[in-house]
């Protein structure tokens, strides 16, 4: 039967990582309060912002509204994991510093989580195509345009599956 | 949130056999979460064992049986969407499914839990308001309150809270049937029965008895639901539930005439709406923008709207006349 603690084996951004956490922590909050990865947001926490977009398995999906026990077994990649190199940038994030694709930068590493995913997808052909994709990620600065078109300037350059 | 004990399911039958042995702890099945995550949070929903489903294994498919689309209830939405026998059999599936929700939580959501998300609305999400839907009796905001996005078929005086799923819809549409498992074994039902209109119940929604859950949904793969479409109509053109859907799907014969006409409409009702009246009507005729108004009117004699939500009628008329005409291009 089940506990009220659960214990979690999974990967996080390529390390091996063991929890045993309260059945009601969120992957979101498990990776930020938990393991110090504070790079994945937390902006409504009802999946309605995509702040805390990270991939599980190679998919995008928001990290509040999934509970850290259902990711056993899963790999989980952060924004923190885009490089190997700490100081060395993901071509998106680059495009987005080109493409001027953020103000305060609080949405981004949702941004970029749902942007890579787009171009993996290959979802990145039209600037409709990317919209419908980027829709489950609000910014409140309003850089949207300079999203699309770094998500754009990515696909053009051919850099899936990165 | 309260807290729970989780569990992970290892098979379809342990799932039932934990749920039947833990019935005092408030059991509830969870898949993708992404309704009953979010309504944990708001303490709307407070389940005291979490049984996940999402490691059951076999429920995660999309394959055509003796002229059926099956699909597996673990699959998810978005796998649904994509996988090309579902989009070229019942294009309507893929359009209702990508129309839904954003990448993300398609990416989570299951096709069953989909189909089981709540009905509901704002005020139900708040529980420092009155909603007979969250506690029998209480009264219902909603009625008095901002009600633009909700029901204006199938309400009753203790509830108006909207059905806002879109594959549900195109599932009415085309005679879907679930098959359902449960402490008593197997069954099939038709998807006309799964949903129930809130009456003097609003927190009762499905027929689905305490511990069964859907296994899989099946569509006959007909003429019609090959030249199908669904149309949403929102505030946001993603992202959103609509102020209006509908499903439809075409037959005509070499000369034109309709043989076979289906419109389920969406995001109006309680339940997703099946026009049964409309269809009768359209069949046998030549379909025009005239008609298609004239054959909808009598849908809408039990509406009950309210100056926020009537425009939503005619949005609905004006939706289905779109997914018409797509439906028949659909058709080459």
């Amino acid at each position: 039967m089940g506990s009220m603690t659960v214990q979690t084996r999974l990967t996080v951004n390529g390390q091996d990582r063991e929890w045993t956490l309260d059945a009601r922590t969120t992957l979101l909050d498990a990776l930020r309060d938990h393991l110090g990865l504070y790079g994945t947001k937390k902006g409504c926490d009802h999946g309605q912002c995509g702040a805390c977009t990270v991939h599980v398995d190679d998919r995008a999906v928001v990290a509040c509204l999934t509970l850290a026990a259902q990711v056993d077994g899963g790999a989980v990649r952060t924004v923190e994991g885009l490089t190997e190199s700490p100081g060395g940038l993901h071509p998106m994030q680059q495009a987005f510093l080109d493409c001027d694709a953020l103000q305060c930068g609080y949405c981004t590493p949702g941004q970029l989580m749902s942007a890579i995913a787009c171009v993996d997808a290959g979802c990145a052909g039209s600037t409709d195509e990317i919209r419908e994709f980027m829709s489950g990620n609000l910014c409140r600065c309003g850089a949207y345009q300079g999203i699309v078109q770094a998500v754009a300037k990515v696909h053009a350059a051919g850099h899936g599956r990165s | 949130m309260r807290a729970f004990t989780y569990t992970r399911a290892r098979s379809a039958a342990e799932a039932v056999s934990t749920f039947a042995t833990s019935h005092r702890d408030q059991p509830h099945y969870l898949s993708g979460g992404t309704t009953l995550v979010d309504l944990m949070k708001l303490d709307v929903e407070a389940p005291g064992l979490l049984i996940d489903l999402t490691g059951v294994p076999d429920l995660d498919f999309v394959r055509e049986e003796q002229g059926e689309l099956v699909i597996g209830a673990l699959t998810r939405m978005n796998d649904a969407a994509h996988h090309p026998l579902l989009a070229a059999s019942c294009p309507v599936l893929a359009e209702s499914l990508l129309a839904a929700a954003s990448q993300q939580l398609r990416n989570m959501a299951r096709i069953g839990g989909n189909l089981l998300q709540r009905t509901r609305c704002g005020y139900f999400r708040s529980v420092e308001f009155s909603c007979n839907k969250r506690q029998p009796g209480s009264g219902c905001s909603a009625m008095e309150g901002v009600n633009r996005n909700h029901a204006v078929l199938g309400t009753s005086d203790h509830c108006i809270a909207l059905y806002p799923g879109d594959l549900a819809v195109a599932l009415t549409a085309f005679d879907a049937s679930l098959s359902v498992l449960g402490p008593d074994g197997t069954r099939t039902m038709s998807i006309h029965d799964l949903f129930v209109p809130p009456g003097d119940t609003p927190n009762r929604e499905t027929t689905l008895e305490p511990g069964e859950f859907i296994t899989a949904v099946r569509v006959p793969m007909t003429p019609a639901a090959q030249s199908s479409s669904y149309q949403k109509v929102s505030d946001r053109s993603s992202y959103s539930f609509a102020l209006a859907s509908a499903a439809v799907g075409l037959h005509l014969d070499a000369a034109g005439t309709t043989s076979e006409i289906r419109i389920a409409l969406g995001s109006l009702g309680t339940v997703p709406w099946r026009a049964r009246e409309a269809e009768q009507a359209l069949t046998g005729t030549q379909l025009d923008d005239a008609a298609i108004r004239t054959a909808l009117e009598p849908e809408f004699r039990s509406a009950r709207t309210t100056p926020q939500n009537h425009f939503r009628v005619r949005l609905a008329v004006e939706t289905v006349l779109e997914a018409v005409a797509a439906a028949q291009q659909r058709m080459g």
